[in-house]
């Protein structure tokens, strides 16, 4: 299934996720990194919470009020719901150990030019690579 | 206050996430489909949000010594790689391989509308929640038996 080559809003909307790590450090003193954020409110739920919850709040509601304004999001899911669910599972406990994702390593972390999040960021980049060759050219999972 | 500047931060980074593409399983894995139907959509992704979060840093570190709401900065300050970060973070590229979706473009992606996020995002908390009890405990454990 392919997708329209987007570099503009691709870097229009990096550079909004950038300015909202940058807030988030300036005001809050935290790493923007969604693993860490959402852990937080996962039991056992932390002591700080509540600006969590508001981050996730926020970051739910602004898609949507996109759309309902009218704007649009291409969204397709080119994969089987078993490849969401095992898909999901493994990303949980793989951030979980890994102390992190694309948002707290790869960007926040990188920035600040931590080795851990930096060898992070080239480990689960290949990873990914590897597993969508092997998921769409060796099982052939998702493709029409 | 401080929870309503999180609210709008949040919103900021979720629209951010929306419009880039990152809430949309499809451009993920075809960005890693260099074999297939690439789009290289993502690297102006990673790329704006690195280069403004690293000018930004940058910026924050050297005018103020605290944030506004906190008292001091909250870095992590290990430096150290040890087989869980490195493990970790592969079994978080298979699983993103897998399904397409990262933390930070699936929880966004919830406010799409598609039934298909809150599956994953369901699946993530417990796995989340699972590394944090059953298996780390696992793996604590000296094995003595």
């Amino acid at each position: 299934m392919a997708t329209e080559f987007t570099p503009f809003m691709s870097l229009f909307g990096g550079i909004l996720i950038g300015v909202a790590a940058i807030a988030l450090m300036a005001l809050h003193g935290r790493i923007a990194g969604m693993t860490g954020i959402l852990a937080g409110v996962l039991p056992p739920v932390g002591s700080d919470w509540q600006w969590r919850a508001a981050f996730l709040a926020g970051a739910i509601i602004a898609p949507a009020l996109y759309l309902i304004a009218g704007g649009s999001v291409p969204f397709a899911v080119p994969v089987p719901v078993w490849a969401m669910v095992l898909g999901g599972v493994i990303v949980g406990i793989g951030v979980h150990f890994g102390s992190g994702c694309t948002s707290g390593h790869g960007v926040c972390g990188m920035a600040r030019l931590s080795p851990r999040s930096i060898v992070a960021t080239i480990t689960f980049m290949i990873t990914t690579g590897i597993t969508v060759y092997v998921m769409r050219h060796v099982l052939s999972v998702g493709v029409a | 206050m401080h929870i309503v500047s999180a609210l709008l931060i949040g919103a900021v980074f979720g629209l951010g996430i929306a419009i880039s593409g990152m809430a949309n399983p499809a451009k993920v894995i075809n960005f890693f489909d260099v074999a297939g139907t690439w789009d290289p959509s993502l690297i102006f992704v990673m790329g704006g949000a690195l280069v403004t979060t690293a000018i930004g840093y940058r910026i924050v570190f050297g005018a103020r010594a605290q944030p506004l709401f906190a008292k001091s900065y909250s870095l992590p300050t290990r430096t150290d790689l040890d087989v869980r970060l490195i493990g970790g973070s592969a079994l978080f590229g298979v699983g993103w391989g897998i399904s397409g979706f990262c933390p930070g473009g699936a929880i966004p992606a919830l406010g799409l509308g598609q039934p298909a996020v809150p599956v994953f995002v369901i699946a993530m908390a417990a796995g989340i929640v699972l590394a944090r009890t059953a298996l780390s405990a696992m793996i604590d454990k000296p094995a003595s038996a």
